[in-house]
């Protein structure tokens, strides 16, 4: 029987999906609308001394035929008065009592982090969301991703909240930092009860070619935003694989943000430590209906695997994810073309001609489009077949026995690496290269 | 069975001449434009007979660089706009589109090319540069797609060019023989006044060439002379009666057909002759101008017909029934056309025989014969030297399009016995480099 529901550091949830602090969650309206769509919690869109926006506020990357690839906004915190957000927190909450109400917030002083936390527990608040993200326009006034990316102040910040707060504390960490577990065990150190990340990350999406001003453009001008969307997941998750392994903060639950749209996204997050997850962009072009799919697809998941609870997998790929220096030397891929499935486009040649290592050759006769491999050119680095429009028609065939392993920190600690510039150890020591020249031979025939 | 009313309206002849490949909108551009993998050394250029590098193209369209786009497509093909709607892209450069062999749609480049271009021409976009004057004048007979291309790209290797036209409008078959539902008059027209705005050849319209005297003339005024002359009217079948008030040629029929629309007079049962591109091109019009019995008569069986298969689908899905195996061997009625007598064929001996004791008539009240059209063979004649082959094409060198007197150059449906528009704007665009190439040395 599976079981969805999720206890993140005592906060209570249906199931571990829930809104991150955006525009999604800007009113009680949104909050109720999700929940009924099947959503298990919500991140309020961040309180504190409500702003002024301005117009527009969003930018996006296209890709091909996919729009917003990558999104970014320079939206700042609520505009609109506390007053107005707690009363619809404590009716959210009648509504909602198992559902999980965060309060993501955003302050100054010591003063007026300690009030807020009281109005927001007043109002029924399960939880609170530290924001130390936001990289644009709060950061200018010392709140947001200033505070993120310096580990003491954001310390501080933490130990106040957390003297003050009576429930539990989720810190969310900008990833605008070199090393994300600094600020991670910072947090930790202060007390946090939890982690949440990725916030956004700095950026500029795009050149307006006519006011030569970024987008969005406001006014001929515009500002770094905070870049999110299917994008940014891979830094996302490399960033919580960092926290999940690091011994002192993955002692507290995270919260995996950036870039989920789809049951493998939330999958994967969650074999890399995270036990709830967040989501904005999927529903800014989506809308809250997208939970349907993320759930059916985590639910087969689970019931193909044997899984009853996420807790069952949390984390489990985490063992895997290791340092290169410990990969093993002696694997051995090679590239399979499988003749009958090839449509000739002949991507992989001319990517492994031309952006690899010269191991795939054209038949002669003009009329054979179908490429081969030159197995002793290559070396397994797989750009042929990501290349390949066609499923399952290259694919990576190990050719060593397995009964071999030996790794980089091994051969280093055997003195058997090379150590100088023209080391007889060298890797691509007797590798074939094409001769530069024939280079001039193979445009001359095109 | 009749699909189609009678049109009485310009309205209601655009609806039964409906655009086959119609306009892409800028969101159909977008999506379809993605799908191209951007094949290294794609068969898409390869089996365009002008080699546009169309990955390039498509990849232009998607990066919203319309006029580059428009730039590549022209580079290779001056009538780049209207071969991307009339050509057969289907056994052309769609034909070869790789993901026909993952059983997908391919591409469809010949909308995508129609888009780029419409785009540039409508916008009216400078985009060509006139070659630095070298002096040469070449004359070019025939305004067709062969004439036009070459002169085109002349003028772009700085020669004064003069285009001499029998008729009163430029573009030969595209404006006179190209079914209504693959162009319109207004598409292919704009296309040559965009070219012509901006490339500056002269064309004079009404100027037949068709006496020694006049080949003389130009001869002593010119460096050079390009013939795209193409083919002549339809041949005659020599049958009894084939001069009977009712009979006419498939090229005058459509040409009548794309000059007049919905005036055109087509009576309710039409006999078309032939198993060419054009006799299916010539039912499916009587079809769709509302003729109640449109009958295809091929005197083989349906896999010897030499139109494409997706031409004949589209005659038979206009209404079209179709004879195979028929041979006519009179045209009857008392004057004017009653009908057409057939005779059975049957393959004997790998020979195709007419059984005279098998015969039959097929009621009509228009007979369209769509066998081919006449050679320009007294007209080659007036050309001291021009070496014409056994099926009167004239013989050209295959890379500069020279033919045997060496001031006469050579392209387009004169050379090859009929093909496609693509054909002739390739032939067009070499011979004026040839020209170039030859007057230079």
């Amino acid at each position: 029987m599976i079981d969805l529901s999720v206890n993140f550091a005592g906060i209570k949830a249906p199931n571990p999906f829930w809104l991150a602090s955006a525009p999604p969650t800007n009113s009680g309206y949104q909050i109720m609308k999700a929940f009924e769509a099947g959503w298990g919690g919500a991140v309020w869109k961040t309180l504190g001394v409500p702003v002024v926006n301005v117009s527009s506020r969003y930018g996006s990357v296209d890709y091909r035929n996919t729009r917003m690839m990558g999104f970014n906004n320079i939206e700042l915190i609520t505009d609109r008065p506390l007053a107005d957000n707690l009363r619809e927190i404590e009716e959210v909450k009648k509504y909602f009592p198992d559902h999980a109400v965060i309060a993501s917030l955003m302050v100054e002083s010591r003063k007026e982090w300690q009030q807020i936390i009281k109005d927001v527990e007043n109002a029924g608040a399960d939880g609170i969301e530290l924001n130390f993200g936001c990289p644009h326009g709060m950061c200018e006034r010392g709140m947001g991703s200033a505070v993120g990316q310096e580990p003491e102040v954001l310390k501080t910040i933490v130990e106040w909240v957390t003297e003050a707060a009576n429930v539990p504390v989720i810190t969310k960490l900008s990833p605008n930092i070199s090393h994300i577990t600094d600020p991670g065990l910072a947090a930790v150190e202060g007390g946090t009860d939890a982690l949440s990340l990725i916030n956004t990350i700095k950026s500029i999406v795009g050149i307006d070619l006519d006011s030569y001003a970024p987008y969005p453009v406001v006014d001929g001008k515009g500002s770094n935003g905070g870049y999110c969307g299917p994008a940014v997941k891979p830094i996302a998750m490399h960033m919580l694989k960092d926290l999940a392994q690091h011994p002192e903060i993955s002692k507290v639950p995270i919260s995996g943000i950036g870039g989920i749209e789809t049951w493998r996204d939330v999958v994967e997050f969650i074999l890399l430590g995270a036990t709830s997850i967040q989501v904005c962009t999927a529903v800014m072009h989506y809308g809250f209906g997208i939970v349907r799919e993320m759930e059916a697809g985590l639910r087969q998941f689970m019931e193909e695997k044997g899984y009853n609870t996420i807790y069952d997998f949390a984390g489990k790929a985490l063992p895997n994810v290791t340092e290169w220096k410990h990969l093993n030397l002696k694997h051995q891929v090679i590239a399979e073309i499988n003749q009958d499935k090839c449509i000739g486009c002949d991507l992989c040649y001319i990517a492994c001609d031309d952006g690899a290592h010269q191991a795939i050759s054209l038949p002669s006769d003009a009329n054979n489009r179908i490429p081969s491999i030159i197995e002793e050119n290559c070396v397994g680095c797989n750009l042929c077949s990501l290349v390949c429009p066609v499923e399952e028609c290259i694919t990576m065939v190990k050719t060593d026995d397995g009964t071999e392993h030996i790794t980089w920190n091994e051969r280093t600690l055997n003195d058997d690496v090379p150590v100088t510039f023209d080391d007889d150890r060298a890797g691509g020591k007797g590798h074939f290269v094409p001769k530069p020249s024939d280079a001039l031979k193979v445009a001359k025939d095109k | 069975m009749a699909e189609y009313k009678k049109p009485t309206t310009k309205e209601e002849f655009d609806k039964n001449f409906k655009q086959k490949k119609p306009l892409m909108n800028d969101t159909e551009a977008y999506y379809e434009a993605s799908r191209c993998l951007f094949c290294y050394d794609a068969p898409c250029i390869q089996a365009c007979p002008t080699h546009i590098d169309i990955p390039l193209f498509i990849k232009q369209i998607h990066t919203d660089n319309i006029t580059g786009s428009s730039k590549t497509i022209f580079d290779a093909n001056w009538l780049g706009n209207a071969c991307g709607i009339v050509c057969p892209t289907g056994v052309l450069c769609e034909g070869a589109c790789v993901y026909n062999l993952q059983d997908v749609p391919p591409v469809q480049i010949g909308r995508l090319q129609n888009y780029a271009t419409n785009k540039t021409i409508s916008a009216d976009k400078i985009i060509f540069k006139v070659g630095e004057s070298n002096g040469k004048k070449i004359a070019i007979i025939g305004a067709g797609p062969a004439g036009i291309a070459c002169a085109c790209e002349a003028r772009t290797l700085g020669f004064d060019v003069d285009v001499f036209e029998a008729k009163s409008n430029p573009s030969g078959l595209m404006v006179h023989g190209i079914a209504p539902y693959k162009i319109t008059n207004e598409e292919v027209l704009k296309e040559i006044d965009y070219l012509q705005n901006q490339l500056g050849f002269n064309i004079k319209y009404d100027s037949a060439i068709n006496s020694k005297e006049e080949l003389l003339k130009l001869e002593n005024d010119y460096d050079a002379i390009f013939l795209g002359v193409g083919l002549g009217k339809t041949a005659t079948l020599g049958l009894d009666g084939e001069n009977k008030e009712g009979v006419i040629g498939a090229v005058e029929f459509i040409e009548e057909l794309r000059m007049k629309h919905h005036k055109t007079q087509v009576p309710k049962k039409v006999v078309v002759i032939g198993g060419g591109n054009t006799a299916m091109d010539a039912a499916s019009e009587s079809a769709r101008m509302g003729a109640r019995k449109t009958v295809l008569a091929y005197r083989n069986s349906k896999e010897k017909m030499g139109a494409y298969g997706f031409e004949y689908d589209l005659a038979i899905g206009a209404g079209v029934d179709s004879l195979f195996n028929v041979s006519p061997i009179a045209i009857v009625g008392n004057g004017k056309v009653e009908g057409v007598k057939f005779a059975k064929t049957e393959m004997v001996d790998g020979r195709l025989q007419t059984n005279m004791n098998n015969t039959f008539i097929v009621r009509c009240d228009m007979v369209i014969k769509a066998t081919g059209q006449a050679k320009q063979d007294g007209f080659y004649e007036l050309i001291d030297n021009l070496e014409i082959d056994s099926k009167t094409r004239i013989v050209v060198d295959e890379t500069t399009f020279q033919t045997s007197n060496s001031k006469y150059f050579a392209g387009g449906d004169a050379i090859n016995g009929g093909a496609e528009v693509v054909n002739a704007a390739y032939d067009g665009k070499m011979a004026a480099q040839g020209i170039h190439q030859f007057l230079n040395n």
